[in-house]
C-alpha cells in the first residue's frame, strides 16, 4: 500500500500495480482499449494517457500511458490535466477516423466499449472528411461473426486468442495502417475459446453469430445470474431473454471460478432452451399403446395420483443435470431408500470415490483461479480440453507461473505483458499430461505420456511411490516410465503449489485413486498439494451428495422384482436378462434424465417395459419421454431456480431468467405438486426455493452450506428487489399489444430476491445476485470493473458460491493399494476407451444448432499399426462389437488413425448422438466392414 | 351588481365578433409541417425499407410503446421482422424520430386516428410502412454504412460513400 496523488488529492493505492488499474479501482473513469485485467498491459492504443509530475513543484509534467506506468510511492498524476485530456481526445479521434458508419446495424451497439470510451473522451463530432479504409470480412464459422471495418487495431483479440488461449489460427496480418485480424483464409476458428473474442474485442469486429439470428440489444434483455450446465466446472453466466426465448449467454465474472472467460460450449450451448422439441405441456398416455397427448396440469397430476395410490410402489431416479433441490424433492417424494442416483454404476462408483477422496483426504480441491496459480501440474487420465475446457485454459496460465520468477528477477512487473513474455521466452513451468490420446494442451506440456487407463494409473502410483517410499510400489515398471515418474515426482516436490488433476474422463477408478495417492504422498511428505477432479455434469457432485445408488440397481429391482430396499452397491450387477412376472415396483419417476444416454438401449427398454408406469419430469422430448405414461414439463436452467455443486465442491445458485409459457415449472415444484395431490406431503409444503433448500440442508448435513449460496428470497435492498430488466428495457406496452392491449401485471417471483420488472434497486447488489454488469458510462461488459473492489480481483463482497468440502488438515492419509497390472493387448480384441469432444459429448449443448454444426461425427480411433493389421486405413468403415453386448448390437464407424493411442486400445467418441449410452471403457472386437467401403481402401 | 352588468356587457359585445368555431371535419384546420402526428415507417430512395431494426426508437420511447424484432435477409440487410406501435399508449413526443439514425421512423401531420376499440390502435409494420421516403427524400443508410450488401442493388466493401477500396492483404508495398 502506498499513497499517490491524483489531481492533487491523496489516495491509497496498491504498490506494484499499474496506474490505469489503480485509477479504475479508485473509481476514476479513465478510457482504455488494449489493456485487459486478464491480459495485462502492452501500451498499444495510447488511450489511457495521463500526466505525471516529478514532484510537488513540477508544474509541466509529462504525458505517460497509465497502463505502462507502475505505481510508485508519492506519485503525482493528473487525469484532468487539459493537455492529457486533449491527448486522449485526439487518440480517440484518430481511432475513429476509419470506423464505419454502421452502429445501427452493429451487434455491439449499446454495449460497445468503443462507444463508451468515445463518449467518455468527449469526441462527439467527426471532423475527418477523407476516405475510410475498408477490409473484406472472413467467415469464421457458426459462432463468431467478423466485420473487420470496425477494427481499431488494439490487438486484444490476438493477445487473447494466441497468447492467453493458445490458439494458432487467428493472427495480425498485413502491415502499417492496414493491419488485419483474421485467419489466413476463411474457416472455422479452431480454438474452443473463440467466443470470448466477442467480449474481448472492444468494438464490433467479433460478434456473437447465434445472437445475430435473434438479435436483441443488451438493454432489452431480461437477465439473471446463472450457472453454466454444460460441464462440471460451474462457470457463472448471464443468460439473456427477450420475447420468451433465450437470446444469448454472456460471461458473469467470478474471480474464483471462470474469471473473464467462458468456453464455446458454455457460451453457445444455450439454444437447447429454444429447441422445438421442448416439452411445454404435460403429456399423458391414457392407455398402454396409445399415443402421448397433451393434457392440462390438473389432469396429469390426478393421473399420477391415481398411479401412486394403487399399490403405491414407486421408485425415483434422480439426475446429475438437475439441481440439488430437484433431486432432493424427488428423494423426499419417493423416500430415500427408493431413490436412485441418475448415473450408471460405474459413474456412481467414481463419484463416490472422488467424494471420499476430497472429504477424507488432506488435499484441497482448488478453484479454477487457484489452478492458474499452480506452478507444477500433473494431469492424470483426463482430456481437460474437452471435458472441462476452462480448466484447460487455467492450466495454460499455470505454466506461466514458474517462469514469472525470471521476470521478477529482472524487476518486470507481472502486468507488463510483452516485457514478461520477452523475458520468459519459451520457458514454461512443469506440466505433465498423461492421457489416453493427445490433447490440445500438449503444446505447453513438459512431458506427455499416452497409454491405456490402467497404465496411466500405474504411472500415478509410481509417482506416488517415488515421492514417498511408503506408498505402494508398482511392479514391473519399464525403465523409461520409471524415469518419467521420477521426473514428475521431482517437479512436484520442488514446486510451491503443486497440483494433481484427474477425473472421470477415462472411466477408471484406478486413475482416480492413483491421483489421490500422488496428492497424499506429497501431503504425507510435508508438501503442499491441491487435488482437482473433473466431473462430467453440472451437478454430478451435488447429486452424488444427495445419495442413492445407481440406476442399474433400479433396473435390477424392477426387472427381477427384487426387494426395493435392497439397494446395497453389490446388488447392482449388470441388469440381467430374465424378466420375471413379479413386479414389486409399479411406478418409476424419472427426473430430468434420459436413461438412453447413460445405459444400453436394450437394457433401458427392458427396464421401462417391466415397470407398470413411467413418469418423466424433463424439459426435452427424448427417448425416455417417448416411453413414459406421464411427462411433466420441467424448467431448464433459464426457467428454474436451484443450486448446483461444481467439481470443486462449490455450491452456486442459479436464478430463473424468464417465466416460460405453458406449464413449465421447476422439477422440485412438480414433486411438491405430486406430494400435495397424493396427500403424502409430510410437514409444510415447500412454497418457495428457500423452504426446500432449508429442508434439504437439514436432511443432508453435507449440503448444509447451500443455504448461504445466495441471499434468500426475502432479501431486499432498501425494501426493493433487484430488477431482472435493465432500466432502459423497451417495449413494455407494445410487446404483448398484438394479443391484448391490457398489460398484465409482472409475474411474481416467490423464489428469488429478483423481480421480473425494470423497477427495483439499481445499485450494486450482493455478488450472487448481479443480473448484469452495467454502470453509468460503462455499457459494455467492461463495467465489471465497477463491481470489483480492486480491478481484476474478486467481486466486491466476495465471489459467489460456497465451498462444501474442505480438506482434513494434517492427516496422514492411507494409500490406495490396488495397483492395476500393466495393460496387455488381447488377440483380436481392443480396449475401447471414451474420447471426449467439447462439441458433441454433452447431451444438451449438442441440441443447439451452432454446436451441432461443430460436433464431432462418430468414428473409431485406432493406432495406425493396429489399423494396418486389420487392413483398415483412415476413412474406411469398421465394425465395432462390444463383447458385453449380449444382443449382438454393433456400430459401423469410419476409422480415424491416432498414432498416440497405445496398441490394443481403440477410442470411441463419448456421448455423441448415435453413440450415447455406451459405458466405456469396455472390450470389443473390431472388424473391417466390407460393404460400403470407400474409395482409397488400403491395398 | 357592477360585475354582473360588466359580464352582460361583454357577452353583448361578443354578438358582433366573428365566430371562432371551425366546422371540422368539413373545414380542415391548418397543420404545421412539423406537426407530430401519426407515426410512419418510410422507405429509402431505392424503395427498400429504411428501418434497420436498431432498437433506438424503442429505447428512446418514454412510454415504451414500440416493440420490434430485428432479422436479416439473405443479402445481409437488417430489417424488422415485426414492428409494432401501440398508439393507445403513444404520446407523440417525437423522440423516436429524433433517435432514428436512418430517418426511417417519422411523425406525420395526420392526427385523425380516433377508434372506438383500443386494440385497433395497435399498428403493425404493414400499417406503418409507407411507399415513399417521407420528409427526407435523399438519405439511404446502406449507401453510407460500411456494411456490404449482396444481391441486386447491393454494394461491396469500399463502395459506400467516402470509402477506399478494400485492403489487399497480400500487397506488402507501402
Amino acid at each position: 500500500m502506498t499513497t499517490i496523488h491524483i489531481d492533487s488529492r491523496p489516495y491509497i493505492a496498491q504498490d506494484g500495480d499499474n496506474l490505469l488499474q489503480q485509477c479504475l479501482s479508485l473509481g476514476f473513469n479513465l478510457p482504455y482499449f488494449c489493456w485487459h485485467p486478464a491480459l495485462g498491459s502492452v501500451g498499444a492504443c495510447r488511450q489511457c494517457a495521463i500526466k505525471q509530475f516529478k514532484n510537488e513543484d513540477d508544474q509541466r509534467g509529462k504525458i505517460v500511458m497509465a497502463c505502462m506506468t507502475p505505481v510508485t510511492d508519492g506519485a503525482r498524476i493528473s487525469i484532468d490535466d487539459p493537455e492529457a485530456r486533449e491527448f486522449r481526445a485526439s487518440v480517440v479521434e484518430w481511432l475513429m477516423v476509419n470506423h464505419p458508419h454502421d452502429c445501427p446495424v452493429c451487434d455491439e451497439g449499446g454495449e460497445c466499449h468503443l462507444q463508451d470510451m468515445t463518449v467518455m473522451t468527449g469526441h462527439a463530432y467527426r471532423r475527418y472528411r477523407g476516405r475510410k479504409r475498408t477490409f473484406h470480412n472472413q467467415n469464421l464459422g457458426p459462432l463468431v461473426n467478423h466485420e473487420m471495418n470496425r477494427c481499431i487495431q488494439c490487438y486484444r483479440c490476438t493477445r487473447f486468442y494466441r497468447d492467453y488461449a493458445g490458439g494458432r489460427d487467428l493472427d495480425a496480418l498485413a502491415l502499417r495502417n492496414q493491419v488485419y485480424f483474421g485467419r489466413h483464409e476463411d474457416g472455422i476458428l479452431e480454438s474452443e475459446f473463440s467466443g470470448n473474442l466477442v467480449e474481448v474485442c472492444p468494438t464490433g469486429v467479433f460478434t456473437d453469430k447465434t445472437l445475430k439470428q435473434h438479435y436483441t440489444r443488451k438493454w432489452d434483455l431480461q437477465t439473471a445470474p446463472s450457472v453454466c450446465v454444460h460441464c462440471g466446472l460451474g462457470c457463472n453466466t448471464i443468460p439473456g431473454e427477450r420475447y420468451g426465448t433465450l437470446r444469448r449467454i454472456r460471461n458473469r465474472f467470478n474471480g474464483a471460478v471462470n474469471g473473464y472467460f467462458l468456453c464455446d460450449r458454455g457460451r453457445y450451448g444455450y439454444e437447447f432452451v429454444n429447441n422445438k422439441h421442448r416439452i411445454r405441456q404435460p403429456l399423458l398416455r391414457k392407455a398402454r399403446g396409445a399415443a402421448l397427448q397433451s393434457a392440462i396440469k390438473h389432469d396429469a397430476l390426478q393421473h399420477i395420483a391415481a398411479l401412486l395410490s394403487n399399490g403405491n410402489r414407486v421408485i425415483g431416479i434422480g439426475s446429475p443435470r438437475a439441481s440439488v433441490e430437484s433431486n432432493f424433492a424427488l428423494r423426499t417424494l419417493v423416500g430415500p431408500e427408493r431413490f436412485y442416483a441418475g448415473v450408471s454404476e460405474q459413474d456412481n462408483r467414481l463419484l463416490a470415490s472422488i467424494l471420499d477422496i476430497l472429504r477424507q483426504g488432506p488435499a484441497r480441491s482448488p478453484s479454477l483461479h487457484e489452478v492458474e496459480l499452480a506452478d507444477a501440474v500433473l494431469v492424470l487420465g483426463e482430456d481437460v480440453c474437452n471435458t472441462a475446457p476452462l480448466l484447460a485454459l487455467a492450466l495454460r496460465q499455470s505454466v506461466r507461473t514458474q517462469p514469472q520468477k525470471i521476470a521478477e528477477k529482472m524487476h518486470i512487473p507481472h502486468w507488463n505483458d510483452n516485457a514478461v513474455r520477452e523475458a520468459v521466452q519459451q520457458e514454461r513451468g512443469p506440466l505433465f499430461i498423461a492421457t489416453v490420446a493427445g490433447t490440445k494442451l500438449d503444446d505447453v506440456a513438459t512431458r506427455t505420456f499416452r497409454a491405456a487407463p490402467g497404465d496411466l494409473a500405474r504411472l500415478g502410483f509410481a509417482v506416488a511411490h517415488a515421492l514417498d517410499s511408503s506408498a505402494p510400489p508398482v511392479q514391473d515398471m519399464p525403465d523409461a516410465l520409471q524415469e518419467l515418474a521420477v521426473t514428475i515426482a521431482e517437479a512436484l516436490k520442488t514446486a510451491e503449489r503443486p497440483m494433481i488433476i484427474s477425473g472421470m474422463g477415462c472411466g477408471d477408478r484406478a486413475v482416480i485413486e492413483a491421483a489421490a495417492n500422488v496428492a497424499w504422498s506429497l501431503s504425507n511428505t510435508g508438501h503442499p498439494v491441491e487435488l482437482c477432479f473433473t466431473v462430467p455434469e453440472c451437478n454430478s457432485l451435488g447429486a452424488a451428495m444427495t445419495g442413492g445408488v445407481s440406476f442399474e440397481s433400479a433396473f435390477e429391482t424392477v426387472v427381477s422384482g427384487a426387494a426395493c430396499n435392497d439397494n446395497t452397491a453389490d446388488a447392482a450387477a449388470e441388469a440381467s436378462t430374465d424378466v420375471t412376472a413379479d413386479f414389486s415396483v409399479d411406478t418409476i419417476i424419472i427426473l430430468e434424465n434420459d436413461l438412453y444416454q447413460r445405459a444400453d438401449a436394450a437394457v433401458v427398454d427392458r427396464f421401462l417395459a417391466a415397470a407398470k408406469h413411467v413418469v418423466v419430469i424433463d424439459h426435452m422430448d427424448n427417448a425416455t419421454c417417448a416411453r413414459a405414461d406421464v411427462v411433466l414439463p420441467a424448467g431448464t436452467f433459464a426457467e428454474a431456480d436451484g443450486t448446483l455443486v461444481n467439481n470443486e465442491g462449490r455450491a452456486q445458485r442459479f436464478f430463473q431468467v424468464f417465466v416460460p409459457e405453458g406449464d413449465i415449472q421447476e422439477s422440485w415444484r412438480w414433486a411438491q405438486d405430486i406430494m400435495t395431490i397424493t396427500g403424502s406431503c409430510k410437514g409444510q409444503p415447500w412454497m418457495n426455493l428457500d423452504q426446500i433448500t432449508a429442508s434439504c440442508a437439514a436432511a443432508i448435513p453435507l449440503l448444509q452450506p447451500i443455504l448461504h449460496a445466495a441471499p434468500p428470497a426475502d432479501f431486499r435492498v432498501g425494501g426493493q428487489k433487484i430488477p431482472r430488466q435493465p432500466h432502459r428495457y423497451s417495449g413494455r406496452t407494445a410487446m404483448r399489444a398484438d394479443i391484448s392491449v391490457h398489460e398484465p401485471k409482472p409475474p411474481e417471483d416467490p423464489d428469488a430476491p429478483l423481480s421480473f420488472s425494470m423497477e427495483g434497486y439499481l445499485g450494486h447488489p450482493p455478488s450472487a445476485l448481479i443480473p448484469r454488469f452495467w454502470a453509468p458510462g460503462w455499457n459494455s461488459g467492461q463495467a465489471v470493473n465497477k463491481f470489483q473492489d480492486e480491478v481484476g480481483l474478486p467481486l466486491a463482497g466476495g465471489d459467489p458460491g460456497v465451498r462444501l468440502i474442505e480438506p482434513v488438515p494434517a492427516r496422514k492419509a492411507e494409500y490406495f493399494s490396488n495397483v492395476p497390472t500393466a495393460f496387455t493387448r488381447h488377440a483380436d480384441e481392443w480396449l475401447v476407451v471414451p474420447l471426449h469432444h467439447v462439441f458433441g459429448s454433452d447431451e444438451l449443448s449438442v441440441l443447439a444448432p451452432a454446436i451441432a454444426e461443430l460436433a464431432a461425427r462418430p468414428y473409431l480411433a485406432l493406432n495406425p499399426a493396429d489399423a494396418a493389421e486389420l487392413g483398415l486405413a483412415a476413412g474406411n468403415e469398421s465394425r465395432l462389437q462390444l463383447l458385453r453386448a449380449t444382443d449382438g448390437t454393433g456400430y459401423s464407424l469410419p476409422v480415424q488413425l491416432k498414432p498416440e493411442l497405445q496398441r490394443g486400445v481403440a477410442g470411441l467418441p463419448a456421448g455423441l448422438p448415435g453413440l450415447a449410452g455406451i459405458i466405456l471403457p469396455a472390450w470389443g472386437k473390431v472388424t473391417r466392414l466390407e460393404i460400403g467401403m470407400k474409395q482409397g481402401a488400403p491395398p | 351588481m357592477w360585475n354582473a352588468l360588466k359580464t352582460m356587457w361583454t357577452i353583448f359585445l361578443h354578438m358582433f365578433h366573428r365566430p371562432v368555431t371551425v366546422q371540422y371535419p368539413d373545414e380542415k384546420p391548418y397543420i404545421p409541417p412539423r406537426w407530430r402526428g401519426r407515426i410512419i415507417l418510410s422507405r429509402d430512395p431505392d424503395g427498400e425499407e429504411r428501418c434497420v431494426a436498431c432498437y433506438l426508437c424503442a429505447a428512446a420511447c418514454p412510454v415504451d410503446c414500440i416493440a420490434l424484432q430485428a432479422t436479416e435477409d439473405e443479402h445481409g440487410r437488417r430489417y424488422p421482422e415485426f414492428f409494432r406501435i401501440n398508439f393507445s399508449r403513444c404520446i407523440f413526443c417525437g423522440y423516436c424520430e429524433e433517435a432514428c439514425p436512418t430517418d426511417a421512423i417519422q411523425l406525420t401531420s395526420d392526427f385523425e386516428m380516433g377508434e372506438y376499440d383500443r386494440k385497433n390502435l395497435v399498428y403493425e409494420k404493414e400499417d406503418l410502412l409507407i411507399d415513399g421516403p417521407g420528409k427526407y427524400p435523399d438519405y439511404n443508410f446502406y449507401r453510407v454504412a460500411g456494411l456490404a450488401i449482396t444481391g441486386e442493388g447491393g454494394k461491396n466493401k469500399g463502395e459506400a460513400e467516402n470509402e477506399a477500396p478494400p485492403v489487399d492483404l497480400h500487397h506488402l508495398l507501402p
